[in-house]
């Protein structure tokens, strides 16, 4: 405390901006601030080395790894589980999980498909036009974020039991509905997105990047974005600052399902076909996981960021890259991405140091 | 008696990163003996208690069991059979019962099978020897803080250590619950048990320790028996600057005959608040805050005090009953809305609603106002929170390495100060701080009282003030004494004679002076 401080000139102008010419320091000993912004910046790029290094292994692995056919192709696949993983992202900073966004992922895509296509190709037959079915893709995320946030904030059911019950629930209606078929023949402004190239770039990387982005300065630098971590961090200290902290879980609980409902869209225009396996029959979610928690965001809530969650991404789709360049033996490559997957945890938690630690 | 002290230590020094937070720290206490250790937040006392109990190790030094050396740091079992520790926190589990608690990491004799039989005996034995009175089959989520405490110290006697460290217990007891607390402490004095006592009640210390020790800056700078020894003596001796002192203690108390305001609008209106609340009912609870009037609230422990506060606060809501801030009624239950009607609020429990522990000062002290720093976006630059806490963190003078550093990382009072900067940031009309200086030191506890009550005046705000800790109310205009939740009686005279404070509190007296 500043010595000669008296309480009688303690009350406190609120606000009144620009009167000081710089922000006054609030600091004691600027050097100790400033170590904590770098172990800050260290953190963030704590997966860079190892991203170097998958290069390096990569290059050695096949001559075929530094093309830009290849990076471009990488890039794709990892988009639709990237837009999945900012969407898991938002819902963990917050305090909460999601397991359903698999079930999102292959459902949305799904029913929009199912609304467009002809009986002939396992469709419902109204042909809905295809744009309108991108809305209704969007609308059944926002519905089931809408289901699963009043659920679990209005309903105060447990998150992961009420997103298990969902994941199957909505897994089974994804097969119900198409008895199990598959859907081709997919309309080009259903697939555009997951399959189009712009300038040799796939759209869909470019449209994950913006998304990356835009959620990352939203977090940052929008006030709803910084109750987020606030709700997250400690809810109850959150409501007591006048926070609606019901309404910004539910809300992050519907850009979640939204966002994975667009990744859904990606998937579905990438391989040009909606299959009833899409999402929970692949099992995506511990990937999502995965790359949420090696890129820094907390599974206990208000801790990660866009660029963490980024480089979670690109680390687990180069580590799948160079599998497949190696050509491992298909046997045994889900054995080997999960220890890679291990591993890159493991090395997450040493060099982040305790921010990962959970 | 051997002439060894029970514990001492020699020369503790303690770094944490560029924290200096012990520099060769000696002190010892006798068997039979009760040590008070008093400091200001940040003087070292929680680290010296976590050397003492062996839950972290010193960089320099040594710590010393009837003069043998003490086992290395982290040897759990070997420290707790020596020393025993009722923390600050309660760290007993509720779901488990009072045996198992009063066992719990300790074994029950053969191996690592637990005999059931035997623990409840022991459990009961020890309960029955000190006259406390708690079955040892009770679920602990059914006891009172009070009982909690005793489980916490059969727990600390059934490991037989002869040296008991008690980190600020009476910090969450009631009047009658401390005096017996004080005589249980007593009772183990006296049959040789060798206590240190760490309080921020400086009038606890005088009451049951022979001699007080006062920590500053992590050193040692007054070991002396509390005989003869004065209050201010003790103060300065903590805060270090006997010069400034006594003009910065004097001179708020001066104030309150400017403050009978000509307004006669009240701000806030209580109307028959009911509620069943488990933190105390509320039985028809009302009144009325002017413009600038500081109005306290106190209470025993379940009397309600925190009740109305948290209910006036919009974090609680109520069975039937109305909050009017200027005329307008306050959705109940809704703390957004309660702010948004002017209605600033600091809780009870800093650690649990006060503060956001990861995120940085500057971000904490404007939780309240994002909506007015963004722009029609909503968007919001780091620097614009920045600026805007700046004034009110340096006005509380929040130590902290600058504003991002994480709220968590500071000291319990500079955390209050924060929480207190919070609610200030947003211009209240009405603010409801619930024992704000709770666990705060003496010197944080003056600016922070005189903070709330200057902004009241000079802002024209109203303050209701709920605290059980009588020397919080001596700024306030009005006391109000609940008594199981109804208003007992009204004190509208500074200065508050104590005594009849306290006698209303019980509900024992009618004082002469009511509304």
């Amino acid at each position: 405390m500043t010595p000669g401080t008296t309480p009688r000139t303690t009350p406190a102008p609120v606000p009144a901006p620009a009167v000081e010419p710089a922000p006054p320091p609030l600091s004691t000993s600027p050097p100790a601030a400033r170590r904590t912004r770098a172990v800050g910046v260290l953190r963030q790029a704590a997966l860079v080395p190892v991203l170097l290094l998958l290069l390096v292994v990569g290059s050695l692995v096949s001559s075929a790894f530094l093309t830009e056919s290849n990076l471009a192709g990488v890039g794709q696949q990892v988009s639709a589980l990237g837009v999945v993983v900012v969407g898991e992202s938002l819902i963990l900073l917050i305090g909460g999980m999601d397991l359903s966004l698999e079930s999102t992922y292959g459902l949305a895509p799904m029913v929009a498909a199912w609304l467009i296509l002809p009986v002939s190709t396992y469709g419902d037959g109204i042909m809905l036009n295809p744009y309108l079915g991108l809305l209704v893709l969007l609308l059944v995320g926002a519905a089931i974020g809408l289901v699963n946030g009043l659920l679990i904030v209005k309903g105060r059911l447990n998150g992961f039991i009420v997103t298990l019950g969902m994941t199957i629930v909505l897994a089974g209606m994804q097969s119900g509905v198409v008895k199990a078929q598959s859907l081709y023949a997919l309309p080009e402004a259903f697939s555009y997105l997951g399959s189009a190239y712009v300038a040799g770039v796939p759209v869909s990387l470019i449209v994950a990047v913006a998304v990356f982005v835009l959620v990352g300065l939203f977090l940052r630098y929008h006030r709803t974005g910084r109750a987020i971590y606030a709700v997250g961090g400690n809810p109850a200290a959150a409501r007591a600052a006048g926070i609606k902290v019901d309404r910004v879980r539910i809300g992050v609980y519907v850009a979640g399902s939204v966002l994975a409902a667009v990744g859904g869209l990606m998937e579905a225009g990438r391989v040009s076909a909606v299959t009833a396996q899409q999402g929970y029959g692949e099992g995506i979610i511990f990937s999502v996981f995965a790359a949420a928690v090696i890129g820094g965001v907390s599974l206990k809530g208000g801790r990660g960021n866009m660029v963490g969650a980024a480089t979670g991404v690109i680390l687990l789709g180069l580590v799948q890259n160079i599998l497949d360049l190696a050509n491992v033996s298909n046997y045994w490559i889900e054995a080997i991405d999960g220890v890679v997957i291990l591993f890159a945890l493991v090395l997450a938690r040493v060099i982040g140091g305790e921010a990962t630690a959970e | 008696m051997s002439t060894d002290p029970v514990v001492q230590a020699v020369g503790i020094d303690k770094r944490f990163g560029s924290t200096h937070a012990l520099r060769g720290v000696d002190i010892s206490i006798d068997a039979g003996r009760c040590l008070g250790l008093v400091g200001r937040n940040g003087a070292g006392k929680s680290t010296l208690v976590s050397i003492l109990s062996g839950l972290v190790a010193p960089d320099g030094g040594q710590v010393r069991f009837d003069g043998r050396p003490a086992p290395s740091a982290g040897a759990v079992d070997a420290w707790r059979s020596r020393i025993a520790t009722v923390f600050q926190h309660s760290m007993v589990v509720p779901q488990l019962t009072v045996a198992e608690n009063v066992f719990l990491g300790s074994g029950t004799g053969r191996g690592r099978l637990v005999n059931w039989r035997t623990m409840h005996r022991r459990t009961d034995e020890i309960m029955a020897e000190w006259g406390f009175g708690i079955s040892s089959s009770t679920l602990c989520q059914d006891l009172t803080v009070e009982q909690l405490q005793i489980v916490e110290i059969a727990r600390a006697l059934a490991t037989g250590a002869r040296c008991l460290l008690l980190d600020e217990p009476t910090a969450a007891l009631e009047r009658g619950a401390v005096q017996r607390l004080f005589d249980r402490v007593n009772q183990l004095v006296a049959s040789g048990v060798a206590v240190m006592y760490i309080s921020h009640h400086l009038e606890e210390v005088f009451e049951i320790c022979q001699e007080v020790a006062v920590l500053r800056d992590g050193e040692v700078v007054l070991t002396t028996p509390t005989s003869g020894l004065t209050k201010d003596q003790l103060v300065s001796a903590m805060v270090g600057t006997v010069a400034e002192q006594p003009g910065e203690r004097a001179a708020p108390a001066a104030v309150p005959a400017a403050a009978a305001t000509t307004a006669t609008d009240a701000v806030l209106v209580v109307e028959s608040l009911t509620t069943s609340s488990p933190r105390g009912r509320l039985n028809g609870v009302s009144l009325q805050v002017r413009r600038g009037e500081c109005v306290g609230v106190t209470g025993l422990l379940s009397s309600g005090v925190s009740t109305l506060g948290r209910v006036v606060a919009g974090a609680e809501t109520c069975d039937s009953g109305r909050v009017l801030v200027d005329g307008q009624a306050v959705g109940p239950g809704r703390r957004d809305l309660a702010q948004r009607a002017g209605i600033g609020y600091i809780p009870e429990d800093r650690r649990a609603e006060g503060f956001v522990a990861h995120l940085g000062v500057a971000e904490n002290a404007t939780m309240t106002i994002t909506d007015r720093l963004s722009g029609a976006l909503g968007l919001l630059r780091p620097a614009q929170r920045v600026e805007a806490a700046a004034p009110l963190t340096e006005a509380l003078s929040v130590v902290s390495s600058g504003p991002d550093q994480p709220v968590g990382e500071l000291s319990g009072g500079n955390q209050q100060k924060v929480t207190v900067a919070r609610t200030l940031v947003h211009d209240p009309s009405v603010i409801v701080a619930i024992t704000p200086t709770r666990g705060v030191d003496v010197a944080s506890k003056t600016l922070l009282l005189g903070a709330l009550t200057g902004f009241a005046r000079e802002r024209g705000a109203a303050l209701l003030l709920a605290s059980d800790e009588l020397s919080d109310l001596t700024q306030c205009d009005r006391v109000v004494v609940l008594v199981r939740g109804r208003v007992f009686a009204e004190f509208t005279e500074p200065p508050f004679d104590r005594e009849q404070l306290i006698a209303a509190t019980e509900g024992l007296a009618r004082s002469g002076q009511d509304s």
